[in-house]
C-alpha cells in the first residue's frame, strides 16, 4: 500500500476495498518503524489522524467524498495546525500549539485528508541540508544503503525524505530560495514551487515574506496537480494572495507536448555543474525533444546576481518576520529574565539557532540607518533585472529547463562550517523565487546512485503547463518510481 | 566588504540578541563572508532601474472596515508564558 500513489490509494478507498481508518493505521504503522532511520517528522499525531480517518469515512458513506477524502498525507512544520505543535524546526516554537489551521491545513482538512503529522525542516526554514533544525538533521533515504548519511536538502527535507521512503506519499512543502525543489531533486520526487501568490500564506510561519511560497511534493506529477488543486486559491486572510480563477490541474496533465518550446539557459549550464549531471540533465531534455519539443538557448545575464541580492533580501525581511518571537505572548521565554531587554535579548539568543540569528543580524544590518540604500534598495533594483531577464526569455520560449542543483546530495556536515558554501547550493534555484515565477524538480536520472532533478521553470501562472510536461515525461521514464533500497 | 566587532555589538543590540565576545568573533568572519557575497551587486548597474517589492507589482487589497473576527482571547493566552487577568505578563518596565 505505501508504495501507492495518491491518485491510486484514493481509488482504493472509492472502490471501498479499505476504509481509511486501516489505511492510515497502515500508515501510521509503518512510518513509526521506519522514521527512525530518517528522522522526517518532528511529530506524528496519530490521534488526530484516525480521527481525521475516521471522519472521513463518514464523508465517504455520506457521499460527500473528494479525491483526498481518507488519503494520508502530511504537512511540513511550518504550516500551523490548529491543536497539533508547529515548531518550524525551531526551539523558540517547541512549545507552540497554534490556537488556528493556516489556510492550506484548512483547505486539506476540507477536503478530507488525513495529516499524520509534521515534517521535519531547516529551523525557520533557513538551510539547504535540514541540518539546522533543532530537531536533528534529516537522513535522505538514497545513499544510506552504501552506509551512507546523505543530506535531504532542505529546507523542506523532513518531507522530501518522507516521500521518498514511502512514509507518506506525498508532503507540503514551502520554498523561499529552492526550498521545496532542492530537496525534491536530492531525493528523487517530485516538487513544485507555485507563482508566488497562487497559495495562501495565511499560517505558513514567515521567513521572507515577499519570497516563501508553499507548494506540493509528492512522487509523481499527477499528485502534486491533485495537490495544488487544495492548496491554490485566493484567500482574503492573505493580502499578496492573488485573486485569479484556479484551473483543475489535472485535466491537462495529458495533452501533448508536440511543439513545446524549451529554452536552456547557458547560465545554469555553467562549470559549477559536475559533468556528470549535466550528461543526466541533457539525456532528459532528450526525451523531450522525443516527445516533439524543440530546443534553444536562451540567456539570463543577471541570474549571477541572484544569490547576492537573495542574501540581503530574504535576511532582511526575515529579521522584520522573527522580531515577533520576544518572549511575551506564545513560544519559548528564557528562565528568571531580570528586565525587559534581557528576556528579549536572551530568549532570542537561546530561542534561535546559529543559522537564523546570522540572518537576522545580516539581515538587520541590511536595514539599518546607513546601509538601506546600498543593500536593501540596491538588491530590490537588482531583483527587477533579473525578473526583466525572464520575462524577455518567456517571449521566446515555453519553458526553461536546468539542473535544480550543481551536484547531488551531499554528505552530512560537509557545508555546515562554512555558511556560504551551503548558501551556493541554490545557484539555480534562487533567481525564480526573486522574480516570483513557477518551477517544478521532476525525477531525472542518478549519479553515483544518487538521484538528480531537472529544474522546469515556467512564466507566471503556467503550473498546469508545468505539470503537463513533467507528466509527460513521467510516462516515457520511471526515474520518480525508483525507491530507494 | 568586512564588518567590524563594534558594527557586530550595533546590530545584535538592534536586533535584541545576547551575543557574547566568543560569538562575536565566530560572527565576524560568517558575516564577513556572506557581506563579501552580497558585495557583487555593487557592479550591477541599476541607475534607472525602479526597486521591485511584489513580482506582479500587486497593490494591497482593502477590505470594508468592519468587525470580522470573534475575541479568541482565552485561546491566545492559553500558549502564553505567563498571564494574569486578562493580560500578558513580562518584566517590570515602569520603576
Amino acid at each position: 500500500m505505501h508504495n501507492k500513489s495518491v491518485a491510486e490509494l484514493s481509488r482504493e478507498l472509492e472502490s471501498g476495498k479499505m476504509s481509511s481508518v486501516e489505511l492510515t493505521q497502515q500508515f501510521l504503522d509503518r512510518l513509526k518503524s521506519e522514521d527512525g532511520k530518517y528522522n522526517s517528522f518532528i511529530t506524528v499525531s496519530d490521534e488526530q489522524a484516525l480521527a481525521e480517518a475516521r471522519a472521513a469515512d463518514e464523508m465517504r458513506a455520506a457521499g460527500k467524498a473528494t479525491v483526498w477524502t481518507g488519503v494520508p498525507f502530511a504537512h511540513k512544520d511550518i504550516f500551523c495546525t490548529s491543536g497539533v505543535r508547529t515548531s518550524c524546526g525551531s526551539k523558540m516554537l517547541d512549545n507552540f500549539v497554534p490556537p488556528y489551521d493556516a489556510t492550506v491545513t484548512a483547505k486539506f482538512k476540507q477536503a478530507g485528508a488525513v495529516c499524520l503529522g509534521k515534517t521535519n525542516m531547516d529551523e525557520f526554514a533557513m538551510g539547504s541540508s535540514n541540518e539546522s533544525s533543532f530537531y536533528g538533521p534529516v537522513t535522505n533515504p538514497w545513499g544510506l544503503a552504501n552506509g551512507d548519511k546523505r543530506v535531504p536538502g532542505g529546507s523542506s527535507g523532513g518531507s522530501a525524505a518522507a516521500v521518498a521512503a514511502r512514509l507518506v506519499p506525498a508532503a507540503t512543502g514551502t520554498d523561499t530560495g529552492g526550498s521545496i525543489r532542492q530537496p525534491a531533486a536530492l531525493c528523487g520526487i517530485t516538487g513544485l514551487k507555485p507563482t508566488y501568490g497562487r497559495v495562501s500564506r495565511y499560517g505558513m510561519i514567515a521567513f521572507a515574506s515577499s519570497l516563501d511560497q508553499g507548494g506540493p511534493m509528492a512522487r509523481t506529477a499527477e499528485d502534486a496537480a491533485l495537490m495544488l488543486n487544495v492548496m491554490a486559491g485566493h484567500d482574503p486572510k492573505d493580502s499578496t494572495c492573488i485573486d485569479r480563477d484556479v484551473p483543475d490541474y489535472t485535466a491537462t496533465l495529458n495533452e501533448p507536448l508536440k511543439g513545446l518550446k524549451i529554452g536552456l539557459p547557458k547560465e545554469y549550464f555553467s562549470d559549477q555543474l559536475s559533468p556528470a549531471m549535466e550528461e543526466q540533465v541533457r539525456n532528459a531534455i532528450r526525451e523531450y525533444e522525443k516527445l516533439g519539443a524543440t530546443v534553444k538557448e536562451v540567456s539570463l545575464p543577471n541570474a549571477k546576481l541572484a544569490i547576492a541580492a537573495y542574501y540581503v533580501i530574504a535576511p532582511a525581511e526575515a529579521s522584520a518576520n522573527l522580531s515577533r518571537f520576544d518572549g511575551a505572548r506564545y513560544g519559548y521565554r528564557c528562565e528568571q529574565p531580570k528586565d525587559l531587554m534581557d528576556m528579549y535579548t536572551r530568549t532570542r539568543a537561546e530561542g534561535f539557532g546559529n543559522e537564523v540569528k546570522r540572518r537576522i543580524l545580516v539581515g538587520t544590518y541590511a536595514l539599518s540607518a546607513g546601509y538601506f540604500d546600498a543593500y536593501y534598495l540596491k538588491a530590490q533594483k537588482v531583483r527587477r533585472l533579473i525578473q526583466q531577464d525572464f520575462i524577455n526569455a518567456f517571449k521566446e520560449v515555453d519553458i526553461l529547463m536546468s539542473p535544480v542543483t550543481p551536484s547531488p546530495a551531499f554528505i552530512q556536515g560537509e557545508k555546515t562550517t562554512d555558511p556560504v558554501s551551503m548558501y551556493l547550493e541554490d545557484v539555480f534555484t534562487i533567481a525564480i523565487n526573486l522574480a516570483g515565477i513557477p518551477a517544478m524538480s521532476v525525477p531525472a536520472g542518478f549519479v553515483d546512485g544518487l538521484p538528480v532533478g531537472l529544474q522546469m521553470i515556467g512564466d507566471y501562472f503556467s503550473e498546469a503547463r508545468l505539470l503537463n510536461a513533467a507528466h509527460q515525461f513521467q510516462q516515457v521514464t520511471d526515474w520518480h518510481q525508483r525507491e530507494p533500497k | 566588504m568586512s564588518i567590524s566587532r563594534a558594527d557586530i555589538e550595533k546590530v545584535a543590540v538592534l536586533a535584541r540578541i545576547k551575543v557574547d565576545s566568543e560569538q562575536v568573533s565566530a560572527l565576524e568572519k560568517d558575516l564577513g563572508n556572506i557581506l563579501d557575497l552580497v558585495d557583487q551587486l555593487s557592479a550591477a548597474d541599476t541607475d534607472s532601474v525602479e526597486p521591485m517589492a511584489h513580482p506582479l507589482d500587486a497593490v494591497q487589497k482593502l477590505r470594508p472596515d468592519v468587525v470580522s473576527e470573534t475575541s479568541q482571547r482565552e485561546a491566545f493566552q492559553a500558549i502564553a508564558p505567563a498571564t494574569e487577568d486578562g493580560l500578558y505578563l513580562v518584566p517590570r518596565v515602569i520603576e
